[in-house]
């Protein structure tokens, strides 16, 4: 699945980032909690929170996470978009809630990793 | 890379949007000396989790990192208050971070094992009331 496709697929807006819209990507991860970010996820590239701080950035930049959904209509600031920019990491916003956001995407193809 | 190449940096305590600069700057620098990603991904992530441990438990510190042609070490010095018991603190889910530092997206527990997790050795010396010094090593 490409970047452009869970755009489309959540009826998301992007903030910045799209010229990287093309980059593929195979697996996810949902959470509100970096501290589980940090520990759980292993080789996903997309994250989609719920929580809208610059750590969430600091987080995807450490964890070579190239695209971020924000759930629930959540809007960056300024300082979280320059970041992203600076780094290479796509951020959108969605309207839908964490669980359906992350469904559509799963019923779509795009995986969530293994089991701990 | 022949020879050993030390590097310093100050982390600001009660300043939790600075937290990373200094993981950050070091991962940058990683990339422009070209060390394989796995291994800078490792690195990154067990010194952001240092780092966001001095700013939220330890007001602040500083952080030593020595990258030699084998390995690559990082020293992280604070004067916080210390911890009192180090078998207790590298336990999952163990934290004293409070709820406000929760709502931030911190304060799990997951921290200090997941340093481990990422190292291929980790060393803690604290002392209550004088500070606490956390060695990591990463292998080239
Ligand atoms: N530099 C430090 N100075 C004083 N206490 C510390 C320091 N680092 C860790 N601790 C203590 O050890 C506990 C466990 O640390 P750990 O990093 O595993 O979890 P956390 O920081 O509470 O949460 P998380 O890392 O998941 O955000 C902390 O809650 C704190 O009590
Ligand atoms: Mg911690």
């Amino acid at each position: 699945m490409t970047i452009d496709e869970i755009r489309s697929i959540l009826g998301a807006k992007y903030i910045v980032g799209e010229e990287w819209k093309d980059r593929e990507v195979h697996t996810a991860c949902g959470s509100d909690m970096m501290s589980d970010v940090l520990a759980f996820m292993k080789d996903q590239s997309v994250l989609l929170t719920g929580l809208c701080n610059l750590q969430v950035i600091r987080t995807c930049e450490m964890m070579d996470i190239i695209c971020v959904v924000f759930v629930r209509g959540k809007m960056p600031d300024e300082a979280m978009i320059a970041m992203a920019k600076d780094k290479g990491i796509t951020l959108m916003t969605t309207g839908h809630r964490m669980f359906s956001a992350c469904g559509m995407l799963y019923k779509n193809g795009l995986q969530g990793g293994p089991a701990y | 890379m022949a020879n050993t190449i030390t590097m310093s940096y100050e982390v600001p305590g009660g300043d939790f949007t600075r937290a990373g600069e200094a993981s950050s700057s070091l991962k940058g620098s990683l990339k422009k000396m070209n060390v394989d990603p796995d291994i800078i991904r490792r690195v990154a992530i067990a010194m952001y989790e240092g780092e966001i441990n001095m700013v939220i438990h330890a007001n602040g510190g500083k952080i030593d990192v020595i990258i030699s042609p084998d390995e690559i070490e990082m020293i992280l010095t604070d004067e916080g208050p210390g911890i009192e018991d180090i078998e207790l603190a590298m336990q999952a889910g163990y934290s004293t971070a409070p709820d406000n530092i929760r709502t931030l997206g911190f304060g799990a527990g997951m921290g200090l094992p997941n340093m481990k997790k990422y190292t291929d050795e980790m060393k803690i010396e604290s002392q209550v009331g004088v500070g606490t010094t956390v060695r990591m090593k990463v292998k080239l």
